[in-house]
């Protein structure tokens, strides 16, 4: 078995989410959740982290940031969209400047639904996240040494 | 510990010691908080997660700068469990952090610079505590070497009281913790406090992350030095209060400002560190 499962750290952004999800998302860290236990630390840095939590059903203008941070986390990686306007952009949908949702910019593997979705669900997307981090892992392993290359 | 020996049993024993230490610093952290915090083996998990991920590099010379890091802190650690010049020690110290400040100049990224020349002002701030540390040692045991300051019986805490303190304050800055954890912090949720490493990831992490491991052993056993006189079971229960106590500081302070760092530690180094050298230097003269 790997460690990624025993040690996920994770990066949070808010893709014009209206900040409830990202409250709950903190709540998380908090005492009462308190996520460290299971060795999950909340990261500024997409270098250093496996599972990105993104809130909000990105607009225009933070969609290339999404992308950038996407492309500079290290394989594997896994993505978790939490709340209903990551999931299909939510209330915001019809709004002219705002794209349906994470998956329309980036690769989601885990969907939390919610308005905003509860600590739980997002602790529990997070472990779901972690058993596609460890298939993530073992494709990883079966490419020819060395890996694709990336830009 | 004699000579061989004692480097070999530090190049072994060193990371499994320093990683059984941040797992307890951050159960210790968490409980301060009212957390529950992670498992004691959690630093292993981490490292050992960071080297199955895939390497990436943002300038390939980053990773012989981190892994020289790595060799001269070992050298460091090396030096003085092998009961070597605690000088040397010192100055293999002072390299090993000078290739990491590389290692952070190294990607042309602002966040890893700024995180770099902090480290330089970080190091400004504790060398000069450090040497005077190494300087009252050697005018009260009469010897640079460990092996030499370990044997001396009298007492080396009660000769230097002051300049203990005076290694205490710098040993904060050491060790990454706050209120001094400028150039690179271990909670960091922001790119800034990251510094050092913002552009090291998985792999060349795992190095900077051992590499710490050994650091903080060998500092633990700076501080061994001041209570080595009580006996190995007292000294480092002393050592481990002594590592308590900075993990109390780290969660009692807000971080501060360089420049409030640098003048706030060479104060320290002045007052407590100069005032004590002079008074043994005086006390001891006739040995000299």
């Amino acid at each position: 078995m790997s460690f990624l499962k025993k040690s996920p750290w994770v990066m949070h952004y808010d893709a014009s989410s209206c900040n409830g999800c990202d409250i709950e998302v903190l709540a998380c860290l908090t005492p009462v959740y308190d996520v460290e236990r299971f060795g999950i630390v909340n990261t500024g840095n997409p270098k250093h982290a496996d599972i990105l939590l993104i809130t909000g059903g990105v607009n225009e203008q933070n969609m290339n940031v999404v992308r950038t941070i996407y492309d500079q986390m290290t394989d594997p990686k896994v993505v978790v969209a939490i709340g209903a306007c990551a999931g299909s952009g939510g209330i915001f949908r019809e709004c002219y400047n705002v794209h349906r949702g994470v998956e329309s910019v980036i690769p989601v593997d885990v969907y939390v639904p919610g308005c905003a979705a509860r600590p739980e669900a997002i602790i529990d997307a997070v472990v779901r996240g972690l058993g596609v981090l460890e298939e993530k892992a073992e494709r990883m392993k079966k490419e020819p040494r060395g890996g694709k290359v990336k830009a | 510990m004699s000579g061989p020996v004692g480097a070999l049993i530090y190049v072994l024993l060193a990371p499994l010691v320093g990683g059984m230490l941040g797992g307890i610093d951050r159960i210790v952290s968490a409980r301060m908080q009212s957390r529950m915090g992670p498992p004691v083996l959690q630093p292993f998990y981490d490292v050992l997660k960071l080297l199955g991920k895939r390497p990436t590099v943002v300038n390939h010379f980053q990773n012989f700068y981190v892994t020289c890091f790595l060799v001269f802190i070992i050298v460091t650690g090396a030096i003085f469990f092998g009961g070597g010049d605690i000088l040397l020690a010192i100055f293999a110290l002072t390299v090993g952090a000078i290739f990491l400040v590389l290692a952070a100049y190294a990607p042309n990224s602002p966040y890893s610079n700024i995180g770099a020349e902090r480290e330089l002002l970080q190091m400004m701030a504790y060398e000069p505590m450090l040497l005077i540390t190494a300087m009252g040692m050697y005018v009260v045991a009469g010897s640079f070497n460990v092996r030499d300051i370990v044997r001396f019986r009298e007492g080396l805490l009660g000769y230097l009281p002051a300049i203990f303190l005076g290694f205490l304050f710098v040993l904060t800055i050491k060790l990454r913790k706050s209120p001094f954890d400028l150039s690179m912090s271990h909670h960091a949720h922001q790119e800034l406090v990251k510094g050092l490493t913002t552009e090291l990831s998985g792999p060349s992490l795992a190095v900077v992350e051992v590499a710490h491991w050994y650091e903080n052993v060998f500092l633990l056993g700076f501080v061994y030095l001041f209570f080595a006189w009580l006996g190995p079971v007292i000294a480092v229960a002393a050592t481990f209060a002594v590592y308590l106590f900075e993990m109390l500081i780290d969660n009692v302070y807000a971080r501060l400002t360089w420049k409030f760092t640098v003048r706030v530690s060479w104060l320290a180094a002045g007052l407590l560190g100069g005032v004590n050298l002079l008074l043994v230097f005086y006390m001891f003269r006739g040995r000299l």
